[in-house]
């Protein structure tokens, strides 16, 4: 009797961490539902095209559009597009933020630029960037300078704004310990309203990135004979269905990729907010 | 005052504001005998004063109502009140981090102006040191606008991290340590640019009673060392008596002086000893009964 007693003091104790234990498992099956997701609407969307209930000609099967991927990439065509218009975000990415943080940090800090760009920013910023392609494409012709300039206009606003806001929520304490120790003005700002503004510097850069590539892609659709968003308009007037999808995926793997690889440098970059 | 190295002739405008009120404000303590011991350059002797200061706010609060105050080279002043009474602001005045609505603060001496010091450093209630920086680096920062060679700027940081016991932590983010942890980074980069005077704002306030009583302890034996001249300002009343040389007890808005109370305590101090001295009580409770 005392024995099966213990037993069951011990399986109390014990059962007490281990309460845990349901809702791990559950959380697995969670993250194989979140892994098979995709996988299962592939699957049902290859046999909703096999049973013909969705037209092929503007829904080609996906085993279709994964036979097409393997013939761009093999014409070495795949990687060429892929990285022209990889190059043309970056470029224009970084020509617009360089000086869209340096212009947000002076904001942010200085009351009489603040006033004096506040109204400049709100009038240009809702402007769709798209729009303006033909204006670039005016002042920079058809070559890499007016898609590297639209990417750049878009990104430029972004990182204006943002940095602003970071700079703005500094607390007001490391302002006045850098003006009681007389801080130099460059390392000012580069050793405390930058990190300081650092966390949203990166919510302006994750947004940029985005909006790089949709103005990327875009300013390609008409204005280019390579890249992603050439191939995608390209696919339409060919009728290249499936080399149309190929390159969307590409689209949307590049954005995942580059966000992914954000989300690292991030961490990297801002040890002090993980702790 | 006689051998005094002060040139009134650089600083035209400041003279004495008469009264003998205000006479009785430059008598040194008793207690501060020791203080001759220290041998200084002439050079580095300092002197504040701060004449008919007031602050009134764009509110039309007003915070700061005719302070007079003459700070002797090496004392160490305590400045305090209850809260909204304004000692923040008259810090950050005598600081250059606020100004004055009328009168004015001098920190003269001869030395103020070089190219390798600070004429003061600021130590404040809040978290000041910067989470993005490592603790050393936070504490080479206050080097920025001096023109010192490096290995001068490492070796005086190596030092005031040994004094606080933080030499372990050097290379730690200021997140992985204790609010205690983070004063003691704030009070070694004060020391480290080895400013003629020291502006502490409540540096203890937001710490915890016991946090608080030893960390007055450690500042007194890094002060004992360098006689900087301190103004401490603080809302704990035997704080500023186990501290100071002289109390400036200020009034409620309008912030004004009280009265300036001399303790008269031999130094070194030991703050928690004096705590059971008699003389220690009687201070306490008169000024509470000033601040009553």
């Amino acid at each position: 009797m005392n024995d099966v007693a213990e037993a069951t003091v011990e399986q109390g104790l014990t059962a007490l961490p281990t309460q845990h234990l349901p809702k791990s498992s559950f959380a697995a099956s969670e993250r194989w539902l979140r892994i098979a997701a995709p996988f299962i609407v592939l699957a049902l969307w290859e046999l909703i095209v096999r049973v013909h209930l969705l037209d092929q000609r503007f829904f080609p099967a996906p085993s279709m559009i994964v036979e097409d991927f393997i013939a761009y990439a093999q014409s070495g065509q795949l990687v060429t597009d892929t990285l022209t218009t990889l190059s043309r975000i970056l470029v224009g990415f970084f020509i617009g933020a360089i000086p869209g943080t340096i212009l947000g940090l002076f904001m942010g800090i200085n009351k009489w630029v603040r006033a004096f760009m506040d109204p400049i920013v709100s009038i240009l910023y809702p402007i769709p960037k798209i729009a303006i392609l033909p204006l670039m494409l005016l002042i920079f012709g058809i070559g890499e300078a007016s898609k590297y300039s639209l990417v750049a206009i878009g990104v430029f606003f972004l990182m204006v704004i943002n940095t602003e806001a970071g700079v703005r929520q500094i607390q007001q304490i490391y302002i006045d310990v850098a003006r009681a120790y007389r801080i130099k003005p460059l390392s000012f700002y580069t050793r405390v309203l930058l990190p300081g503004a650092l966390p949203n510097v990166f919510a302006g850069v994750k947004l940029s990135i985005g909006v790089g590539i949709i103005l990327g892609v875009a300013a390609e659709f008409t204005a280019a004979k390579s890249g992603l968003g050439f191939t995608i308009w390209n696919g339409w007037q060919t009728l290249q269905v499936e080399r149309m999808y190929v390159a969307l995926v590409m689209v949307s793997l590049l954005g995942y990729l580059l966000t992914a690889l954000l989300d690292e440098t991030e961490k990297l970059l801002i040890p002090w907010l993980r702790p | 005052m006689g051998s005094s190295p002060i040139s009134v002739a650089r600083f035209p405008n400041w003279r004495r504001p008469p009264g003998e009120e205000v006479g009785a404000f430059v008598q040194v303590s008793n207690g501060t005998d020791k203080r001759k011991e220290i041998e200084k350059p002439e050079a580095q002797m300092i002197r504040i004063n701060v004449q008919d200061v007031g602050k009134v706010y764009s509110t039309g609060t007003v915070a700061l109502e005719n302070i007079d105050l003459a700070i002797e080279d090496g004392e160490f002043v305590s400045v305090l009140g209850p809260s909204g009474c304004g000692k923040s602001t008259l810090l950050r005045i005598m600081a250059s981090l606020d100004h004055a609505t009328s009168g004015k603060i001098d920190i003269v001496g001869s030395g103020i102006a070089a190219k390798d010091a600070l004429p003061f450093a600021v130590v404040f209630q809040e978290v000041s040191i910067y989470p993005w920086m490592k603790v050393r680096d936070n504490i080479e920062f206050a080097f920025d606008s001096l023109s010192m060679p490096r290995a001068e700027v490492r070796k005086r940081v190596d030092q005031q991290l040994e004094l606080v016991g933080l030499s372990k932590f050097a290379k730690a983010y200021p997140h992985q340590l204790s609010g205690g942890m983070k004063q003691r980074v704030a009070v070694a980069r004060a020391f480290a640019v080895d400013p003629p005077v020291l502006f502490m704002d409540e540096p203890f306030g937001s710490l915890d009673e016991q946090t608080r009583v030893g960390l007055a302890g450690e500042l007194l034996q890094i002060w004992e060392r360098t006689r900087k001249t301190v103004v401490f300002v603080t809302h704990g009343i035997e704080e500023a008596v186990s501290l100071a040389d002289r109390v400036v007890v200020l009034s409620k808005s309008p912030g004004r002086i009280k009265e300036i109370i001399p303790i008269d305590f031999p130094r070194p101090r030991d703050p928690v000893k004096l705590r059971g001295e008699p003389k220690f009580g009687e201070y306490v409770v008169r000024i509470w009964d000033l601040l009553r």
